[in-house]
């Protein structure tokens, strides 16, 4: 039932303490899923991406250098890969075509074969990035490029398949008005869709996009928002807007077109330190040092929808992308058990009476109904057979 | 000069007898001399008409006259007073009453409400000191300005466990930085309703340097036990306990309460308490997840006064 339950759950979030919890917002349940029995500090979460195919594996790179693969059709651990080199833990973890990218706080980026027999501990690729990343982000359109931007760790652009040397370098921002250098601290960095452009979030409470496409190296817009770091970053559906959350727990939506504030969410108490929004539902996860898991609705109207209190300090999520959020738990079961009372029952039928007979084809009816349901209801990203 | 007062009186006399038609408060200095003329006793404002005044008569000469002579009686008059209560003095002898103390203009001060009063200065300083007695192991050094990002990596090479810093707000103590040293987590207080230990009333003596119970009450949140652990870890564990002090913190409603007493068990069931250390009332404002680093630290908890006490009963900790 663990394992039926934890492919209908919305949200993962991985934890300080090793544990990676699953929770359905439609059952207000959240579960838990250790590697090990005893949660630990040493492993904790520090980044989850997707699998490969779809939706149905989740990379869980823990602190202790260990990256675990976790099937949600199972609902448990499946294997781990211990990948060593450079100092820190995981900044960003990443996966494409069967091998998987790796960052860590010290610079050194590294794409290993995502294969549990060879486990062979050399890489495939390896680039130095720069000491202090504090982010690396995969492009989604092109699985090959990612982002990396850190503390005093301009944003590059690298492109895996290409050379050693990365196809965009940001260059910083002129010197303010005292002629001081300003500090550099990106803190998260999305790719904004059917563009080249990128937006980070730095830890000196500024917005910055940047146009790799154009000659110019500096940040094309830059807006700022409070007083404190912002800590994560998430694009919204429309891809107009950002949402940014900082230290003090205030979600500001910014807009990227003139670098204003549209509106902010209220609600957290804690350090914001991981924010998704759904692709196409105006839906966003954020989460924090304060325990808990909240959903808010950022349009019409903007408010908090779900709150789920969950009791270790939460350090990232994944939220799920796909459409229908409606819980279907008799769905795994109906295959198994229609089809041998099928055939009974046509043989019962068979052999009563004519006024038994009349109701042969109502039941044929409702069966080839409940089959085209199955079959609709199959199609929309589910992956299984 | 007697002789030629005595001259100018009587010429003076003379001429305010020449000037009597003219001018009538001559008239009445001239009955007034007549008077002193006559009389043995010095002449007293009462024997002057109401409203009568030396600097009235016009001629100056005869006004200076007038003057000196006035003079020269209010000092006969003193030292004769001075005689006599010099005599009663030693007649009396201890019996005497006391010195009257000389009016000066600084004892004659007007009283001012902001004149602040010697005993409250540096309460702050007071409040530290007590609090140490309190906390064993605890030393108290002055800050002095000093950044504190800056004290507290000294402090972890010191092998200190916690840091207590005490804001005040001209001179009375208002904030407390609670930070739990190897890189734990930082309580930021806000402190009120506090009482140094000559404030309290029917206390008990100055407490001893035995290890205090602590007791910490209704700390049901998550957040509530963070804060609760941070204050047990300031003292020492030790199930034997000795001596009979005890620190209480209780949570009300979010307010902390600290309270310090000795007891003393009378019987099976009843404890008799007496306060002593100082009190003080405390409400968490946030807890961060570092060392004290208000720019860029990470917050747990933050205080939003706007958006968490919307309602009347709800509470955080």
């Amino acid at each position: 039932m663990a394992a039926a339950g934890a492919r209908w759950n919305h949200v993962w979030i991985g934890t300080e303490t090793g544990i990676l919890k699953g929770v359905n917002l439609q059952r207000k349940q959240a579960a838990n899923f250790t590697a090990t029995g005893q949660p630990r500090r040493e492993e904790a979460v520090s980044a989850l991406c997707w699998g490969a195919g779809g939706e149905t594996q989740i990379l869980v790179g823990c602190a202790d250098r260990t990256v675990r693969h976790f099937s949600i059709e199972e609902g448990r651990f499946q294997g781990q890969r211990h990948c060593p080199g450079g100092e820190g833990t995981f900044r960003g973890l990443a996966q494409v075509d069967g091998t998987l990218i790796t960052c860590v706080d010290s610079g050194i980026l590294r794409v290993w074969h995502d294969n549990d027999k060879e486990a062979s501990s050399d890489p495939l690729l390896e680039l130095r990035v720069g000491p202090g990343v504090c982010r690396m982000r995969q492009d989604p359109a092109h699985p090959h490029v990612v982002a990396t931007g850190g503390k005093e760790n301009a944003l590059k652009v690298w492109d895996l398949q290409g050379s050693e040397e990365p196809v965009f370098r940001a260059k910083n921002v002129r010197n303010d008005w005292l002629d001081l250098r300003v500090p550099i601290w990106d803190q998260d960095i999305q790719f904004l869709p059917e563009s080249q452009k990128l937006v980070t979030c730095t830890g000196y409470h500024q917005v910055r996009v940047y146009d790799p496409a154009s000659p110019q190296r500096r940040p094309v817009l830059e807006a700022t928002y409070g007083e404190y770091p912002l800590t994560a970053m998430t694009l919204t559906p429309g891809g107009n807007s950002v949402i940014v959350g900082n230290t003090h727990g205030q979600l500001a939506e910014i807009d990227l077109r003139q670098g204003r504030l549209l509106g902010c969410l209220k609600g957290l108490a804690g350090s914001v330190r991981g924010l998704q929004c759904h692709p196409s539902k105006p839906l966003l996860a954020s989460c924090g040092l304060d325990r808990v898991l909240r959903v808010h609705r950022i349009r019409n109207p903007r408010g908090l929808e779900h709150k789920v209190y969950l009791k270790s300090q939460l350090n990232c999520l994944l939220l799920s992308g796909r459409d229908n959020w409606e819980d279907e738990p008799q769905e795994p079961q109906e295959p198994k058990k229609v089809p041998p009372e099928d055939t009974e029952t046509d043989e019962l039928w068979a052999s009563l009476e004519a006024a038994a007979k009349r109701r042969l084809p109502d039941l044929e009816q409702t069966q080839g109904v409940l089959q085209t349901k199955r079959r609709k209801k199959k199609r929309p990203g589910s992956t299984s057979p | 000069m007697a002789k030629a007062g005595d001259k100018s009186g009587g010429s003076g006399k003379k001429a305010l007898k020449r000037k009597a038609a003219t001018e009538e408060p001559q008239e009445a200095a001239v009955a007034e001399d007549g008077a002193t003329e006559s009389g043995v006793q010095p002449p007293k404002a009462a024997a002057f008409p109401p409203g009568f005044s030396i600097s009235e008569i016009k001629n100056k000469q005869r006004r200076h006259l007038m003057f000196t002579r006035w003079k020269q009686q209010q000092r006969k008059e003193k030292l004769a007073a001075k005689k006599k209560l010099k005599k009663e003095r030693e007649a009396l002898g201890d019996k005497a009453p006391p010195k009257p103390v000389p009016k000066t203009i600084d004892n004659q001060r007007v009283y001012d409400e902001t004149i602040v009063d010697p005993n409250d200065e540096e309460r702050t300083v007071r409040l530290c000191e007590q609090l140490s007695t309190v906390i064993p192991n605890s030393h108290v050094y002055y800050r002095r300005g000093l950044a504190l990002k800056k004290i507290i990596p000294q402090c972890i090479s010191r092998d200190f466990t916690d840091l207590i810093v005490i804001n005040e707000d001209r001179k009375t103590p208002n904030g407390l930085i609670l930070s739990h040293l190897p890189n734990g987590p930082t309580a930021h207080f806000k402190m009120s309703s506090v009482r140094l230990r000559k404030e309290i009333k029917r206390r008990g003596k100055d407490p001893t340097e035995h290890i205090p119970e602590i007791i910490l009450n209704n700390f049901t949140t998550r957040l509530g036990h963070s804060i609760g652990r941070m204050f047990a870890s300031l003292f020492p564990h030790n199930p034997q306990f000795i001596g009979r002090q005890v620190a209480t913190f209780h949570n009300q409603r979010d307010y902390i309460f600290f309270r310090f007493h000795r007891y003393i068990f009378k019987s099976e069931k009843k404890v008799g308490i007496q306060e002593l250390g100082p009190r003080f009332t405390l409400k968490l404002r946030s807890l961060q997840k570092g060392t004290f680093d208000s720019k860029y630290g990470e917050y747990e908890w933050v205080h939003k006064p706007r958006e968490m006490d919307t309602s009347r009963r709800k509470f955080h900790l």
